[in-house]
């Protein structure tokens, strides 16, 4: 009875399993596609290994004897100097040579536990934020965090008010300089632009003249203008230069100019809100306070998170722009620690560097905005 | 309208004057510490070293005033300065004085509202080829093409200089210093041009520094020397003679080693304050040239120390020699 047997499964063909399968359907579904996986192929092919060669395989990793939390590794005899560390590769022990540089810039060694501190700080409040998140009082808790967390940076790292010594701002360089100065950025332009935002679509009419002309003049204006006038013309017309801090002169300039940018990003969000939501809110009697802080602004940051975070990006990128008025950030690090005499001619190297920190900081600030939207994604689940 | 604006800018610019009348000395003693505008990082002139501690010669001068008018060399703040904001901040007074290779000119000296108190080092622009070429001289240079950086000075010089001695070259443009000199190490040009101090820390930072010579011809003069305001002729006095005490230190043989062995020279004498009155006139203690020499040395170990022949850099001496020894470096006497 033959016909009745089961016939033995067959094995599907060849090209419709497994590897072969995943490469037809995602590489070369097409002969465009094909094309492309190759040209990709290629260019990786000469460019990747050269990079890994020079970063890596011919690098230099003569640290010496290095003290990591407590433990000693031995990397070589000594350190590696500029003659002995070779032309062709990567010569790594001079970014560890300048590593304080890079990341403190001028601050005083023996304060420098100050910014670590600092630093500690920053990932706490990351991490108390996220474990209060079902607390009841969790928007007191968040609110003083937010009031103190400055305060107590701001007297850590500048000192001073009889607790610790004073460290002026033209000592601050490096990565610190860079993270202030964007963090600074960012938490003071944000409630800026909210009330700018507000502003061009209220009907006052002065408040939004007024918050037009502001808007639309700085974003008529490039950043590294307004750099320059912070920095050269605002002193001249003060009486003395000296009193008047570079750096608070550069961040009030640097405030400005991202406020009018989150005013356009929040406008927009704003611009989002389906008219019956005001309706609604007006209809209830809520008061303006009441309607743009309770319905109106809740969901208008909400969809408005991407371009924020895109926004605050787009600022941490443009805070290198800095190193023209003479602030010593990290990019301007990079150039100064360049001219040690004993250290010539290794600038990619720190370039190289200067890329790969900001891009572990870049990066983690975009994954951190998906998950804020993720979090606050409300739409279509109740 | 207009008079309006000319009237407006008139009364900022006399409001700027009157900010910055008050004495700089007295400024300066009353702060406690100097500041001093330098360049934002050029090797042997003003640079930090990996512990945060600038060197250069151009810092040493903003050390010897700082020895002379405060008695203490470290008691300096410095300000990195771009190109483009050095004669700002010195004239809001953001600085006490500028030592950033800035080369003396009459444009700047006569439209700026600033005096040049000197010169600290005699620089020029200069050719560097690759030795292998055999070139000794840069009027061989006939066809070559050159590596260059973009909208500087060193770009008209080098076009004048080819139209005087009618020599035909090609020019490879380049935005930075570090792309020129890469333009240069990967064979796109023959020859490399810029000032002569910074050849020699170009030279330093090439691949092989010994496959490069530096050419004998200088096309420029670019005197470089400190900046201060115009208007306070005191402060002009002592930023010159603190200069002046470290070039006249190694005419006279006094170090940082033998400034307490000064006995039997009266030339030496007085110019270490043991004799005389001429700290009086300069409104300082009769210590403030000891201060210099012992604390920054003088002209020559500021110059060894930084950029001399012993250094990466490897600058010989040339004609920032002294007077006497075949360069051009000369101090008038203290007297």
């Amino acid at each position: 009875m033959a016909v009745n047997e089961l016939q033995s499964t067959r094995k599907p063909p060849i090209f419709q399993i497994g590897a072969i399968l995943w490469l037809r359907t995602n590489l070369f579904s097409s002969w465009v596609n094909g094309l492309l996986t190759l040209a990709s192929l290629y260019l990786l092919y000469i460019s990747i290994p050269p990079l890994l060669d020079w970063m890596v395989l011919s690098a230099n990793f003569n640290f010496g004897t290095v003290n990591i939390l407590g433990f000693e590794i031995k990397f070589s005899e000594v350190m590696a100097d500029n003659q002995n560390c070779g032309r062709e590769a990567a010569c790594w022990p001079y970014i560890y040579e300048k590593l304080y540089m890079y990341i403190y810039g001028f601050y005083p060694r023996e304060e420098s536990w100050r910014p670590d501190t600092v630093y500690g700080l920053t990932a706490l409040l990351f991490v108390i934020v996220r474990l209060v998140r079902n607390y009841k009082y969790k928007n007191r808790v968040i609110l003083s965090l937010i009031v103190a967390y400055p305060i107590v940076s701001y007297i850590l790292l500048a000192g001073g008010f009889g607790l610790l010594p004073v460290v002026e701002t033209h000592r601050w360089g490096g990565l610190l300089l860079t993270l202030v100065i964007a963090s600074v950025g960012i938490i003071v332009s944000f409630p800026i632009g909210v009330v700018l935002a507000l502003g061009r679509r209220s009907d006052l009419r002065v408040i939004k003249l007024f918050s037009t002309l502001f808007i639309e003049f700085i974003r008529a204006v490039p950043l590294i203008t307004i750099l320059f006038m912070a920095s050269f013309v605002l002193p001249l017309f003060l009486e003395s230069g000296n009193n008047f801090d570079k750096l608070l002169r550069a961040l009030i300039g640097i405030a400005l100019f991202q406020a009018a940018y989150f005013a356009e990003v929040v406008r927009g969000g704003l611009q989002a809100i389906p008219k019956g939501q005001y309706e609604a809110a007006d209809a209830i009697g809520l008061s303006y306070l009441q309607k743009n802080a309770l319905i109106i602004l809740p969901q208008a940051l909400k969809i408005s998170i991407p371009n924020i975070v895109g926004s605050s990006i787009s600022l941490f990128k443009d805070t290198t722009l800095v190193l023209i008025i003479g602030l010593m950030d990290m990019l301007a690090m990079v150039n100064m620690t360049s001219q040690d005499p004993y250290w010539l001619g290794r600038e990619t190297e720190g370039y190289v560097f200067v890329t790969m920190v900001m891009w572990v900081i870049l990066y983690s600030m975009s994954r951190y905005s998906r998950k804020l939207e993720i979090r606050f994604n409300t739409e279509n689940k109740n | 309208m207009k008079q309006l604006l000319k009237l407006s800018v008139a009364s900022f610019l006399i409001a700027g004057a009157l900010a910055v009348q008050a004495s700089t000395l007295s400024d300066v003693q009353s702060k406690g510490y100097l500041s001093c505008g330098v360049s934002k990082g050029l090797a042997g002139f003003s640079a930090a070293d990996s512990s945060g501690t600038w060197t250069g010669v151009d810092v040493d001068v903003c050390r010897a005033v700082a020895a002379a008018t405060l008695g203490d060399a470290t008691k300096v703040q410095f300000v990195p300065l771009t190109a483009k904001e050095r004669f700002t901040a010195l004239q809001s007074g953001e600085i006490d004085m500028l030592s950033r290779n800035t080369t003396w000119t009459i444009t700047r000296d006569a439209s700026l509202g600033l005096n040049f108190a000197g010169v600290n080092y005699y620089d020029g622009q200069g050719f560097m080829v690759k030795s292998s070429l055999g070139v000794s001289s840069a009027l061989e240079l006939g066809g070559a093409a050159i590596c260059i950086q973009a909208g500087t000075t060193t770009e008209l010089n080098l076009a004048d200089w080819g139209k005087q001695f009618g020599i035909d070259y090609q020019s490879v443009v380049s935005d930075t210093n570090s792309q020129t000199l890469s333009n240069y190490d990967s064979g796109r040009c023959d020859v490399l041009t810029t000032d002569a101090s910074g050849l020699y820390s170009m030279r330093a930072a090439s691949n092989d520094p010994s496959e490069h010579v530096v050419l004998p011809e200088i096309i420029s003069k670019e005197p470089l020397g400190p900046v201060v305001r115009q208007g306070d002729d005191q402060w002009f006095n002592i930023v010159r003679w603190s200069l002046n005490a470290m070039i006249t230190a190694e005419e006279l043989g006094v170090t940082s080693a033998t400034v307490d062995d000064v006995t039997n020279n009266p030339e030496r004498e007085r110019l270490m304050g043991r004799s005389g009155n001429t700290h009086e006139y300069v409104g300082l203690t009769p210590d403030w040239t000891y201060n210099i020499i012992s604390q920054v040395g003088n002209y020559s170990e500021s110059f060894e120390r930084n950029i001399g022949i012993n250094t990466p850099i490897g600058i010989a001496r040339g004609v920032n020699a002294l007077w006497t020894q075949g360069g051009i470096l000369y101090s008038p006497p203290f007297r």
